[in-house]
C-alpha cells in the first residue's frame, strides 16, 4: 500500500508546502496581534468561516458514530470493513475542528473554563462538553489499530472489553453534539433568515449530518481504491447509498412538512438572493442525489456513487455556509467575506488533515484488503484468538 | 439594596447633550472615539450612545434583561444577574467564543478586537456605584429627566403616568416592558421604535427558553438512548447466537444423517 499516489505529482507537495507557510505566518499573527487585524470579524459578524468550518468538520465525521453502532450495537458485521476508515475520518474531523477552535476562540488559554465553570443552560457548555468527551471516544475506538501496529495485546483486549459502552456514549455525544449545532441558532430566531431557522434546526442538522457522513465514506473509499488500486468493496458501499437515499428522502420531507407547518411555503417564491442559495442547496445536495440513487443500476455503479456521495457532500457543505454566514448576512447588515488569514490558516488545518489522513492510512491498516478482513473480520474475541489470527 | 433597579428612558426629553455619553466615557475610563458623539456607535469604547433620527434623539445602550440572554448562553457563566438588577460580565471567566454578541436580541455586546487577550464590553449599569447607594453615571449627568435612574416599579410607575398624561406625546408603548421577557432599561417614544432603530417583533417570553426546551431534552435522549443501544445490543447479539447455534445443529444433523 502506497500512499503516495494521493500526491502523485509533486505539484501538490509544493502546493501543500506554500499553505502551510502561509498558514503559519498567519497563525503567528493571529496570536500576536489579535482576531481584529487578522480576521473580517467584526461586532456585527462575530461567528466567520471558521465557526463555518467547526460545523463542517463535525458534521462530515458523522460516519464515526453511525458506522460503528451499525456494526458494533446492531451487530451487522458485514460493515466490519468500513468502520476504520469512519472513526479515523471522525477522529480527523474532530482533530480539525479543535485546532479551528484554537485560532477562533479569543482566549483559547481558557478553553478548559466550561469544565469547572459550569453554564448548564448554555447550548455551547454542552457543545464543549461534547467535543472533549466524543474526540476521547474516538481515541479510544481508534486506538486498537495503533495497538495492534505496535503489538501490544493486552491494552486492546481491555479496550475490548469496553468497547460496546464506549460505542453507546459515541452515539449518545454525537447525537447531542451534531443536534447542538442546530440548537445554537434556536435563540436567533431574528437574525437567521427564515428558510433557515426552524424551531426543530437541532433534529434537521442530525439528519443532514447522517446523510452526509456516510457520502463522505463512500467518497473516501473512492478516492482510496483509486489511489491505491485495491478493490472497492462496492457490494457494502452500494448498501451504504440506499441508506444515504432513504435519509435524504425524509430530510426532504421533513424540511417540506416543516415549511408547511410553519407557513413558509410562500418564502420560496420570493425572489432573492437567500432564495437561490436555498434551492442551489436543495437541489444540489438533496434532490439530484435522490434521482441518482433511487436507481438500482447507479447505486450498484462506482462513477454514480461517487458523484451521488460528492453532491451530498456539496449540498451539506452549502447548507452549513448558508446557516452560518449567508443566511446572517442580511439581518447583520454587512457582507462578510473571510480574510486572507482566516482562508490559509483554515487551508492550513485542511491540509494537516489530509496530510495525517495519508500518513494514518499509509502506516496502519485502515483500508482492509478483502483477505485479510475475513481473518479478522472482528477483533479476537479471547487471547487464543489473537494467538491464532496472527 | 433589596429592590431591583432600572433606568428609564424618555426620547421626548432628550436634548441631545451628550452628557450621559461623556459621563459614561469618565466613569469607564474610555478613550474618545468620535468627536461628534451623535455619529458614534456602541463600541469597544462607546457603552451608550445617542442616535439622531430625524429631530429625535435615541439612547442606546445594553438593555439589562430581566432574563438575559447572554447570561443562558455563556458556557461558562461569565455573565451573572446581579441583585440590582444590572446584567455583569466576567472577563476573567470568558473563553471568547462570542455566542453572547450572536444571541442577545437587542444585538448590544461588543468585543476587543485589536488585541491579543480580548473581552466583551458593555455597559453594566455601573453595578458597582449603585451597590454603594449611587446612581449610574450616565443617569447623574442628564440635565433632564431623559434619563431616570429608579426602582423599576418606581419607573415603571412613572413611564405609565407620563404616557398617561401625555397621550399626544408619547407612542402608547413602553419599549423593554414586555420585549425578550422584560429589561431593566424602558424606553419612552414619540414616534414607533423601529423608527428609533430599536429591535422590533421581539417575542415576549425570554428567549432563553427557546435553546431551554432544547436543552431539556438532554437527560430524556441519555437516558432512553443509551436504554435503547444497550438493547439493541444485547438483542441483535443474542438474535446472532442463536442463528449461529441453529445453524450448528443442522450441520451436526446433516453430518449426522450422511454418517
Amino acid at each position: 500500500m502506497r500512499a503516495d499516489k494521493i500526491f502523485k505529482f509533486s505539484f501538490w507537495k509544493i502546493v501543500s508546502v506554500i499553505i502551510i507557510i502561509c498558514g503559519l505566518f498567519s497563525t503567528y499573527y493571529r496570536f500576536t496581534k489579535g482576531l481584529g487585524t487578522t480576521t473580517n470579524l467584526t461586532d456585527k459578524v462575530p461567528w466567520g468561516l471558521w465557526i463555518g468550518f467547526d460545523f463542517l468538520g463535525v458534521g462530515l465525521a458523522a460516519a464515526g458514530f453511525t458506522i460503528a453502532a451499525t456494526v458494533h450495537i446492531f451487530n451487522l458485521h458485514r460493515f466490519e470493513p468500513i468502520v476504520r476508515p469512519a472513526v479515523l475520518t471522525a477522529f480527523i474531523g474532530y482533530s480539525l475542528v479543535i485546532g479551528l477552535l484554537v485560532v477562533d476562540l479569543g482566549r483559547p488559554e481558557n478553553f478548559w473554563h466550561p469544565l469547572v465553570m459550569w453554564n448548564v443552560h448554555s447550548v455551547m457548555f454542552e457543545i464543549t462538553w461534547c467535543i472533549i468527551c466524543y474526540t476521547t471516544v474516538l481515541l479510544l475506538e481508534f486506538a486498537p489499530v495503533i495497538l495492534e501496529k505496535l503489538n501490544l495485546k493486552a491494552p486492546i483486549l481491555l479496550l475490548k472489553k469496553i468497547s460496546i459502552p464506549i460505542v453507546i456514549a459515541g452515539v449518545l455525544f454525537s447525537t447531542l453534539h451534531q443536534s447542538s449545532f442546530g440548537s445554537l441558532y434556536l435563540i436567533t430566531p431574528g437574525r437567521l433568515h427564515p428558510l433557515w431557522y426552524s424551531s426543530i434546526l437541532p433534529i434537521h442538522f442530525y439528519i443532514s449530518c447522517i446523510a452526509a457522513g456516510l457520502s463522505m465514506i463512500i467518497f473516501e473509499s473512492y478516492l482510496n481504491a483509486r489511489a491505491f488500486y485495491s478493490g472497492l468493496r462496492l457490494k457494502i458501499l452500494s448498501e451504504l447509498s440506499l441508506v444515504v437515499l432513504f435519509v435524504l428522502i425524509i430530510e426532504f420531507l421533513l424540511k417540506f412538512i416543516d415549511f408547511i407547518f410553519s407557513d413558509k411555503l410562500m418564502l420560496l417564491f420570493t425572489a432573492s438572493m437567500e432564495t437561490s442559495l436555498f434551492y442551489l442547496e436543495i437541489i444540489i445536495g438533496t434532490i439530484i442525489p435522490i434521482i441518482i440513487l433511487s436507481n438500482k443500476n447507479n447505486r450498484e455503479n462506482k462513477g454514480m456513487l461517487f458523484v451521488a456521495s460528492g453532491m451530498v457532500i456539496s449540498g451539506f457543505i452549502l447548507n452549513r455556509m448558508n446557516v452560518c454566514i449567508t443566511g446572517m448576512a442580511a439581518s447583520s447588515g454587512v457582507n462578510y467575506f473571510p480574510s486572507i488569514d482566516e482562508i490559509t490558516i483554515t487551508f492550513m488545518l485542511l491540509v494537516f488533515a489530509l496530510l495525517a489522513f495519508r500518513f494514518v492510512v499509509r502506516n496502519f491498516r485502515v483500508f482492509q484488503d478483502e483477505e485479510i478482513l475475513i481473518r479478522l473480520i472482528s477483533l479476537p474475541e479471547t487471547e487464543e484468538q489473537l494467538e491464532v489470527s496472527k | 439594596m433589596s429592590k431591583q433597579k432600572g433606568i428609564l428612558f424618555d426620547a421626548t426629553l432628550c436634548i441631545g447633550c451628550g452628557a450621559c455619553y461623556e459621563g459614561c466615557k469618565q466613569k469607564n475610563k474610555l478613550t474618545q472615539t468620535n468627536k461628534d458623539f451623535l455619529s458614534d456607535h456602541l463600541s469597544d469604547d462607546t457603552y451608550t450612545t445617542i442616535e439622531l433620527y430625524g429631530d429625535i434623539y435615541a439612547r442606546k445602550l445594553c438593555m439589562h434583561c430581566d432574563e438575559p440572554t447572554c447570561v443562558s448562553v455563556c458556557p461558562v457563566g461569565a455573565f451573572s444577574k446581579s441583585e440590582t438588577g444590572a446584567v455583569v460580565y466576567d472577563g476573567n471567566k470568558c473563553i471568547g467564543c462570542r455566542y453572547c454578541m450572536q444571541a442577545c436580541p437587542h444585538k448590544v455586546p461588543r468585543y476587543k478586537w485589536e488585541t491579543a487577550k480580548p473581552v466583551i464590553c458593555k455597559c453594566n449599569m455601573c453595578d458597582e456605584r449603585i451597590k454603594i447607594g449611587k446612581i449610574p453615571a450616565c443617569a447623574e449627568a442628564c440635565p433632564t429627566e431623559a434619563t431616570l435612574f429608579g426602582d423599576l416599579d418606581d419607573i415603571i410607575q412613572v413611564a405609565k403616568r407620563r404616557i398617561k398624561e401625555n397621550k399626544r406625546n408619547y407612542y402608547p408603548h413602553i419599549y423593554g416592558l414586555e420585549e425578550a421577557g422584560g429589561s431593566h432599561v424602558l424606553i419612552l417614544s414619540p414616534v414607533p421604535f423601529e423608527k428609533l432603530g430599536y429591535t422590533p417583533h421581539l417575542p415576549k417570553e425570554p428567549m432563553p427558553m427557546l435553546t431551554m426546551n432544547a436543552m431539556d431534552k438532554i437527560p430524556p435522549i441519555i437516558g432512553v438512548g443509551g436504554l435503547f443501544l444497550g438493547g439493541m445490543f444485547w438483542l441483535t447479539k443474542r438474535k446472532n447466537q442463536i442463528a449461529r447455534e441453529e445453524a450448528g445443529k443442522k450441520k451436526e444433523l446433516q453430518n449426522h444423517e450422511s454418517r
